[in-house]
Parts: structure tokens; C-alpha cells; sequence
């Protein structure tokens, strides 16, 4: 059997470690259109702060291709499928068939309109270690930069950068920074601790006009504020790679749409990874979840799907753990409704607060304090179901919490 | 290959597990210079307290292993010799994915040091696990367990 791969990251090294699990048989190629083996994409915030060496950059050993007998393509980016006659062509003109696809294409950044943006020179994104490159030749004691949107991108680019420039602003059209993974008052918290280090916040404002000649000078925010800039990063969003799987007509919506196995609706062409739109099975509902565990578990699932292996159903719902200045964020699940219990626990140490909804865990929000997490994502996965709610919150919580029964068979 | 099971029923909830852990991971291996001198990593063995009983927990060295799956660096891996999860500290950050990731709670964070994470490594670099030669009441054992095919 052939495996073509599209794309060189996450969902990629899923795939290839859950065929060659159990099939050395298989012949696997992937195609990347980056030069680099697979990287870990959200060190490159790590890199550009100078945290990161480049040689730590690598997601798996320099011998990973060799060992998994994968033929690893680089600079070739896929241009169409041929469902039919079961190939793809890329920009180089190179052909490779295949009788099972994955499509893991990723995301781009998107970059909204704004006067005077198209164009200037010193103006970035932040996905790619390429852009973490290119950031690294401009910063300087004297520059001033702006970073546009307060996600999790933007406020890691900012942390990046902080070290290396005069000034770092962040402006974001929400009132709070997170706004996608964090309520108000948890937001408030990271606000503080960003502003502390020396960041400063525009929240509730946007970019109007970018000024400059054929570089950005300065940025005009809606409130009429001027600010000098010197480097401007645009991390409003991302909006997955589908154009090729369009192109072919493969399922659609704002992403590729997969089920459980991450099969798209064409025979044998899988999708994974921020490409995709699957099921939240906590939320019950379909989704972009581009986050870096969820890819590599997609990839993963079709790796052994496609290679005949038996799997238990996979689950998935969002989860994401991020620092920021060192300052620890987990969150999982769903965010409250008001059929939702919420339960909250707050000291020094930091923040916790936990959604129940029917007796069961559907989500959660740590800050500050975020040891032993893993046994409440467990609980969200497996839909346990919780008489006493508020046990969860007690100090000694743990596995204690368990039967005994239930204990001795996790503990085995 | 060799796990450490724990026996809650043995377990008096001592906690000379997480002492001798926290010794076998310092600079000097030196109980008393450890806890004076040093900055000790903390325990990678947890005991929990259930009122009437007590238990010391480890890293499973999972067969599917989520923290492997959902290290956003490529730190966490499995040894493919001894078939243990080791945490490479060099290309660790601390963003604590596997914190999130694992079921057991058995990852710890490692904040006095170079923040990164501290786990289980059945003790690699002392041979022996020393949470198991240093229980006084076998509530941690080493069991062999056969390699499934």
C-alpha cells in the first residue's frame, strides 16, 4: 500500500508513528512545502525569545524519515488531487500516487484589510519558523512593535518579542486578551501579568490605518491613538488550508469535514490536523479544534485507520495548556452555559474553576495551579459521573477520588 | 520490563518515597545536603491520602502514552531500549501539555529549577527505583511484566 502524506507537521508525524506502530510494510511519502523536517510550531514564540536553540526546534530525532523508511519531500507544495486517477501534482511538477491519502495542510494566518496595509514592508504573521526568522532579523533595542489580536498566537509572538524591542503593544478588538478561551475575570488575571512585563494592552480597539511608506511607520487605532511601529504582527486569526481539498470535491465546511476516524466524504482521503472540522464530543457538536495534541492524535487515528488497525473509538474535544511569562493556563471543555454548575476555587496559588453539567465534568480553567489537571481532562473523556461536584476541589484530590476498584485498575 | 506497583493496602502513608525520590534526583544524591543545600526538584512519586489509606503513585509508563502524544516539542518520548517515558530536558519548555495530558496526575512540575517537567524515570541514573528500596513497608514493589505481542 502507498500512503501520500500533504503537510509535515503534527497530524503528519501522527499518521506516520500510527502505521509504522504495526505495518512496516506500507510505503509512506510526505510532501511539505516548508525545507524543514517536522518542527514543533509553537516553539517558534520560544525561538524568537531566544528560549528555544534550533536545534531543539525538531519535533522528533534527525533520523526520524530514515528509521520510519518515510521519503520525505520538502519544498514541493500540492497543487491538485486527481481523486480519480489517485495522484496528486505539486508546483515543482512532481506526481505522486497514492491509494491512501492524508490531507494535514494546516492553517494560515488571515489577515483582515486595513488602509494603507497592503503592501508595506515589516509587516508579519506568526505560524511558521520561517516567520519567526524573519522577525528575528528586524527586532532591535530602538524598534517599536505592534502585535494585532490578543490570542494565543498574538500574545506569544508579543512574549517573543518583548525582549528584543523598545516597545511591544498588543491591540485587540475584544475587551480582554484570550477572549476565545478565557472569561473576564481569569483574562483580567493574564492582562495584569502581560502589563507587568512590559507589554502594553490596547483592548476594546482595533488597527484603522497603517502608516508608512513602503514600510509601516506607525498604526492609527480606532480611539484615534497613534502608535509608532516599527514592526507590525497580524495575529487576528487562522483559517485552515482547504483550497486543495475544494479543488478535488471533498466535504467542506470551514474546514475539512472528517468523522471520527478522520475520513473525509472521498474514499481513502483522510484529513487531520487544523485543517479539519470534527466532532467535539463533549460539546456535541462539529469544529474547528486547531490545536497541536488534538493533530497529532487525528493524524494518528488515520495512520492506524487507514492501515487496517483496530482502534476504540477516538474522542476529542478541545484542550490547551499555554505559559505566559512563565504564568501556567490549562483549559478543556466546554466554556459554562446556564444549564451549567460552575464551581470555582481561588487562593494565592491561583485559579480553578470547573463546568459540570449532568453530573459530569464538561470543562475546566486552571491558572496559576494547574498540577495534576490530566485526572480532570480524564474525567471530561471519559464522562465520569460526579455525585459530589465540589470533591473535586478538595486539597488532597486525586486518584483517591476513585473507588478502590477503579483505582486498582488504573493503577495496575 | 520492570514496573513499580503500589500496594495501597502495605502504604503507612510515610512519605519516605517522595524523600528518597527527591535525594536520588538532586546534585549530591546526599539526603541531608540535598534538602539543606540544594534546590530539589520535587518528588516524582505523589502519596495520596484517602483518610483511612494512603498510596504512592508513579508515572504507568503507559503503553498509550498521552503525554508522548501531546508533548508540542518532541520532549516527552518512549525509550525505545527500556520502553520507559523519559523526558528529554533539553528540549522541554514547560508548557505543561502533558500535565493536561496525563490521567494519573503523575507528571510534576519542576518550578525551582528550570521549570520544566520532573517525572518518573525508574531512577536511570542510580540504577534501582529508590521510592522502592527505600519504602520500609514494601507498599511499592517492582513487578516484571511480560512484553505483549
Amino acid at each position: 500500500m502507498k500512503v501520500l502524506i500533504i503537510g509535515n507537521s503534527a497530524a503528519a508525524i501522527g499518521c506516520i508513528e500510527g502505521i509504522r506502530s504495526h505495518d512496516l510494510q506500507t510505503q509512506i511519502t510526505v510532501l511539505t512545502d516548508e525545507k524543514y523536517m517536522a518542527y514543533s510550531r509553537p516553539l517558534i514564540s520560544y525561538y524568537l525569545w531566544g528560549k528555544a536553540e534550533k536545534k531543539n526546534m525538531y519535533y522528533r530525532e534527525d533520523d526520524f524519515y530514515e528509521k520510519a523508511h518515510v521519503n520525505l519531500i520538502t519544498n514541493q507544495k500540492a497543487t491538485a488531487i486527481d481523486t480519480k486517477k489517485k495522484q496528486v501534482t505539486t508546483n515543482g511538477g512532481l506526481t505522486e500516487t497514492y491509494d491512501k491519502l492524508l490531507i494535514a495542510t494546516g492553517a494560515s494566518p488571515f489577515v483582515p484589510p486595513v488602509e494603507g496595509l497592503a503592501g508595506k514592508q515589516n509587516v508579519f504573521t506568526f505560524l511558521k519558523w520561517d516567520d519567526a526568522e524573519d522577525l528575528k532579523k528586524v527586532v532591535g533595542p530602538e524598534k517599536n512593535a505592534v502585535v494585532v489580536g490578543a490570542g494565543l498566537i498574538g500574545i506569544k509572538v508579543a512574549e517573543g518579542l518583548l525582549p528584543h524591542c523598545k516597545s511591544v503593544t498588543i491591540v485587540e478588538l475584544a475587551e480582554r486578551v484570550l477572549p476565545m478561551v478565557l472569561d473576564e475575570a481569569s483574562s483580567n488575571i493574564v492582562a495584569k501579568i502581560v502589563e507587568e512585563k512590559g507589554i502594553a494592552l490596547e483592548l476594546g480597539n482595533s488597527a484603522v490605518k497603517i502608516e508608512g511608506g513602503d514600510a509601516v511607520e506607525g498604526v492609527v487605532l480606532k480611539d484615534g491613538k497613534q502608535l509608532p511601529c516599527d514592526i507590525l504582527v497580524m495575529a487576528v486569526g487562522v483559517r485552515p488550508n482547504t483550497q486543495l481539498a475544494k479543488d478535488a470535491n471533498i466535504g467542506v465546511n470551514r474546514g475539512i469535514l472528517v468523522d471520527e476516524y478522520c475520513l473525509t466524504n472521498e474514499k481513502d482521503i483522510y484529513a487531520a490536523g487544523d485543517v479539519t472540522e470534527s466532532f467535539d464530543s463533549v460539546a456535541g457538536d462539529q469544529k474547528i479544534m486547531a490545536l497541536w495534541p488534538n493533530a497529532y492524535i487525528q493524524g494518528e487515528t488515520a495512520g492506524l485507520h487507514m492501515s487496517g488497525a483496530k482502534l476504540k473509538e477516538p474522542t476529542l474535544f478541545p484542550m490547551n495548556s499555554v505559559t505566559i511569562f512563565g504564568y501556567p493556563i490549562i483549559t478543556a471543555g466546554i466554556q459554562p452555559d446556564d444549564q451549567c454548575l460552575v464551581l470555582e476555587k481561588e487562593d494565592e496559588e491561583g485559579l480553578a474553576r470547573l463546568i459540570f453539567k449532568e453530573n459530569k465534568l464538561v470543562g475546566m480553567m486552571l491558572l496559576g495551579k494547574v498540577d495534576r489537571a490530566g485526572i480532570y481532562t480524564s474525567m471530561i473523556h471519559d464522562g465520569t459521573l460526579i455525585e459530589h461536584p465540589e470533591s473535586l476541589l478538595s486539597d488532597t484530590f486525586g486518584l483517591n477520588w476513585f473507588s478502590k476498584e477503579v483505582r486498582k485498575e488504573k493503577m495496575k | 520490563m520492570k514496573r513499580i506497583r503500589a500496594v495501597e493496602e502495605w502504604c503507612l502513608g510515610c512519605k519516605l518515597c517522595e524523600v528518597h525520590c527527591r535525594t536520588a534526583h538532586s546534585k549530591s544524591k546526599d539526603i541531608v545536603k540535598c534538602y539543606k543545600k540544594e534546590a530539589p526538584s520535587p518528588a516524582r512519586v505523589v502519596v495520596e491520602d484517602g483518610g483511612d489509606y494512603n498510596f504512592a503513585l508513579n508515572c504507568r509508563h503507559c503503553k498509550d502514552a498521552k503525554c508522548v502524544k501531546s508533548c508540542i516539542t518532541g520532549a516527552m518520548y518512549r525509550d525505545p531500549e527500556t520502553g520507559y517515558i523519559v523526558n528529554n530536558p533539553d528540549k522541554c519548555i514547560g508548557c505543561w501539555t502533558c500535565v493536561l495530558a496525563c490521567p494519573y496526575g503523575a507528571i510534576m512540575r519542576d518550578t525551582s529549577n528550570k521549570k520544566i517537567v520532573a517525572k518518573c524515570d525508574m531512577c536511570a541514573e542510580v540504577g534501582t527505583p529508590a521510592c522502592v528500596a527505600n519504602c520500609p513497608n514494601q507498599a511499592l514493589i517492582l513487578i516484571e511484566e511480560e512484553e505483549e505481542e
